[in-house]
């Protein structure tokens, strides 16, 4: 079992290799979207300070979103999501893969120039610190609900708008505690709390997410 | 060892495509799969690989439902190809090879190559084949699935030259007389020697 999860996740490194222009984008996107609201509402730094981790949450989600589309959508047109349900690998196993491969390659490059962004806004290195820990520990969730969204807008035509509508309002405890744990920490309380429910949180999507992921494909390819 | 379709309905977009299908399949045998276009015949074939449900009646294999002990003794290929641009021949290969849960080394894989006779496609990225190409990248899984009881093949030779035909059916000959299951869908006649050989007839 863990056998197929790494020949999976070591698969799927290699094909983002071979079109590094997917995962690229979605980081570069990210960076663009943070950068632009500094410019948009004035550099005063409080006010900026004060806006920092929502901002860059928010940038986080819509990169998220842009990205999941393609989870599943290349290996169900070309026949290899086929293939996975019809071997006898786990379909759970699979997906998980696939969730771990999109999180190395999208939320964690976010979460690591995450820190860079927040200098723009001028956030203390504690903060930093707290915005690094929020997304490493946040953006899992982005990936493994996002495999229940992608999975259930497979093969749909404009599943990618819809997508959003359905991922989004699942991401806003994400948000939530992900932004708390900086803003928390600017005002001098302590951000273990915030962290700790996105560590609760995390556990129970890593439940759910690949669960409903499974149905869901099962169904698509009915 | 048998693979039986117990009273097999299926539908399509509500649309009643057969009933009251049934067969049983011993080793060695092989079973063709005719009908015209949109008579259900792909629909059969996914059903028998565990990916559609049936409407009614059921699948069994070595006498229970087909679950996880099943996908190891089985190989489906679809229209689909399941090969990737981005990766070579050999690694598409050495990919599905693995999903399948086969141990397979380079030189097996090459050799299977061979037997398809596109060995010195291997390494060369797959966006760069032609549609028969892709076609005997997929089946070249074949080779190396002999160990495999029961194949299930949607239209394997569409796309095929006569010589890639001809590979393609000695491959299937030498499973079936290894005691091997074959279940295909053909709209060609294509000679394959076979101990025991059935077909059925699907009409809408």
């Amino acid at each position: 079992m863990l056998h197929a999860f790494s020949f999976i996740v070591r698969r799927e490194l290699r094909l983002a290799l071979r079109r590094k222009g997917d995962a690229l984008n979605v980081l570069v996107f990210f960076v663009v979207v943070a950068s632009l609201f500094p410019l948009g509402v004035g550099p005063e730094p409080n006010q900026l300070r004060t806006m920092a981790a929502g901002v860059v949450w928010i940038a986080a989600l819509l990169a998220a979103v842009l990205s999941l589309p393609r989870l599943f959508a290349t290996d169900y047109a070309d026949g290899t999501l086929e293939q996975m349900l019809v071997s006898p690998q786990p379909l759970i196993v699979v997906v998980l893969a696939k969730a771990a491969a999109h999180w190395l390659l999208t939320g964690l490059p976010l979460a690591l120039a995450a820190p860079l962004i927040g200098l723009q806004y001028d956030l203390p290195a504690g903060a930093l610190g707290v915005l690094l820990a929020s997304l490493l520990i946040g953006t899992p969730v982005l990936s493994l609900l996002g495999a229940a969204g992608a999975a259930l807008t497979l093969g749909v035509r404009g599943g990618g708008a819809l997508l959003g509508l359905l991922v989004l309002p699942l991401f806003v405890p994400v948000l939530v505690f992900g932004a708390g744990a900086v803003t928390s920490t600017l005002i001098g309380i302590n951000p273990s709390a915030h962290l700790s429910l996105l560590g609760a949180f995390l556990a129970v999507s890593s439940l759910v997410g690949p669960w409903a992921a499974c149905a869901a494909l099962r169904v698509a390819l009915d | 060892m048998m693979l039986l379709a117990d009273a097999l309905s299926c539908e399509r977009g509500g649309l009643r495509l057969f009933s009251d299908l049934g067969f049983v399949l011993q080793a060695g045998g092989l079973l063709r799969v005719r009908g015209g276009n949109g008579a259900g015949k792909t629909t059969l074939l996914r059903t028998l690989a565990g990916l559609t449900r049936p409407a009614a009646g059921e699948v069994r294999w070595r006498g229970d439902p087909i679950g996880d002990d099943y996908r190891r003794e089985m190989l489906f290929l679809g229209h689909a190809a399941a090969v990737k641009d981005e990766l070579t021949v050999l690694e598409n290969l050495d990919f599905s090879s693995q999903i399948s849960g086969l141990e397979i080394s380079a030189s097996k894989i090459k050799s299977a190559l061979e037997s398809l006779g596109i060995a010195r496609l291997a390494d060369l990225p797959a966006r760069y084949l032609s549609q028969g190409q892709r076609k005997r990248a997929a089946l070249a899984r074949l080779a190396l699935s002999s160990g495999v009881p029961l194949w299930l093949l949607d239209e394997p030779f569409a796309a095929l030259d006569d010589e890639a035909i001809a590979r393609v059916s000695a491959l299937c000959a030498a499973h079936l007389a290894a005691g091997g299951m074959l279940v295909l869908t053909s709209h060609q006649d294509i000679p394959i020697a076979a101990p025991d050989a059935r077909s059925i007839e699907l009409r809408s």
